[in-house]
């Protein structure tokens, strides 16, 4: 038994693993503002109806959607060595979960009733405002849901920080795995904490989704 | 610039080599996820809680947790003791990438077979179908279409998620921009050529899925067939469907 988990090991390694969850926590926080700022600019513009701007938008999100976030990382992380890795991170991972999060808000701007636009029009409010007090309120409602899914999903993801020497949660599990030569401990607790932390939020998301729905 | 296209020349056949390594853990990761999502998927709404209950808790503890973790899990903690099952790279690659992305797909099994509405299910037992029977012939035959556009959202993934088998020492597609990198020393050539061909693998793959996805809709009534699709001439369109 002892040879299968040492409970020393597991004592020695949690407070590192505390401080990366800290970090994980941090690039989630930031990587999900970024998100959800860009996504709803790129929303707002994709509906604009201009195919001069439309086109590139489109293909620009298609590629970086369908293209994977670790070489996107990496990619970016040694074009912009002159900023911390922490910030190339965050910055990647929101333009990344912006495009996802461009197609929820998309989705909740077509679920806004065709009326609303049409009162905004007899009511002769002018098009900032008819996006700003009528529609969005309504919209982003219906994206909540949505944005809390993606943002478990970007939690989960940020160990892809480690590979660019950001020392998230993962990369101190692998930190210590690599010093000590124990990997079970640390890497096991590292999936543990992230269980402890996303299973949780998902719960809270599911409510959200009953409560709005 | 030239230099750089006889590099990648040069480097051809790797990248050939690449590609079919992450097409191999593409299509492995896709085939166990399909096993995964439907054992998980039937299981998570049988009626008796020795099949619910752990079909629940393995759907959650893959979905909760990362990917990255549990790839170098299989990888670093497998082989050590207790357990000493030494996993070729390729395999904990396809494992790590099945077994996560068929607990997402299993809740999309779940989600579609509900779906389905009641009167299909009680007009099978009506007209004396087994579960077997009724589950093959009538339920999933009307589930299927509505799967099938999320799971082309998890192939997707699944695509991209493969690029983390460089790091389990596998020479895939992520690898051969690290080699086309070391070649050529242009970090922005290297990247753009890689990350245009992982689009390539995403787009195509988009296509077949939406090909089959008009084929799951067509064997239920929905929509015109595969062959309409595909002919040159453009196929009759229903006026009531175009009206808004």
């Amino acid at each position: 038994m002892n040879d299968f988990w040492n409970w020393d090991h597991a004592a020695a390694v949690f407070p590192s693993l505390i401080k990366g969850l800290g970090v994980t926590v941090l690039a989630t926080v930031i990587g999900m503002v970024i998100a959800a700022i860009l996504g709803l600019l790129v929303a707002i513009v994709r509906r604009s109806g201009v195919r001069a701007v439309t086109w590139p938008v489109g293909f620009l999100v298609e590629f970086i959607r369908s293209t994977p976030l670790l070489v996107q990382l990496v990619f970016a992380n040694l074009l912009f060595t002159q900023f911390p890795s922490l910030a190339v991170g965050c910055a990647v991972l929101g333009i990344h979960y912006a495009t996802y999060m461009s197609e929820v808000y998309r989705a909740g701007i077509d679920a806004v009733p065709k009326g609303q636009w049409e009162a905004a029009v007899a009511l002769d409010l002018p098009r900032g405002r008819t996006w700003r007090d009528v529609i969005l309120p309504q919209a982003i409602r219906n994206t909540l849901p949505g944005l809390g899914n993606y943002a478990i999903s970007m939690f989960k993801e940020t160990p892809f920080l480690a590979f660019i020497y950001v020392v998230e949660m993962y990369a101190a599990a692998q930190a210590y795995g690599g010093g000590n030569f124990r990997y079970m401990e640390a890497i096991t607790l590292a999936g543990l904490l992230f269980l402890l932390v996303s299973y949780p939020t998902s719960l809270l998301v599911r409510r959200m989704e009953n409560r709005l729905a | 610039m030239s230099d750089n296209l006889q590099i990648l020349v040069d480097l051809l056949p790797r990248l050939g080599e690449g590609v079919l390594v992450t097409l191999e853990l593409t299509v492995g990761g896709a085939v166990l996820a399909l096993l995964v999502a439907f054992v998980l998927g039937l299981a998570g709404r049988a009626r008796t809680r020795w099949a619910r209950v752990p079909s629940r808790v393995v759907v959650e503890f893959f979905r909760g947790t990362s990917l990255v973790v549990q790839i170098f899990w299989l990888y670093y903690v497998l082989p050590l003791p207790p357990f000493y099952v030494e996993l070729d790279p390729l395999a904990c690659g396809i494992i790590a990438l099945g077994l996560n992305y068929g607990a997402y797909a299993a809740e999309v099994v779940r989600g579609s077979i509900n779906a389905v509405p009641t009167g299909q299910w009680e007009a099978a037992t009506a007209l004396d179908m087994g579960p077997v029977h009724r589950l093959r012939r009538v339920i999933l035959p009307q589930a299927w279409p509505l799967m099938m556009p999320l799971f082309t959202n998890l192939l997707i993934q699944l695509v991209k998620g493969s690029a983390l088998a460089t790091y389990v020492s596998l020479h895939d597609l992520n690898f051969f921009i690290g080699e086309l990198r070391k070649g050529t020393t242009e970090t922005v050539f290297a990247y753009t050529v890689g990350l245009l061909v992982y689009f390539a693998i995403a787009y195509a793959l988009t296509l077949v899925m939406n090909a089959l996805e008009a084929r799951a809709k067509n064997n239920v009534g929905q929509g015109p067939s595969l062959r309409e699709i595909l002919r040159l001439t453009p196929a009759r369109v229903d006026t009531a469907e175009v009206r808004p």
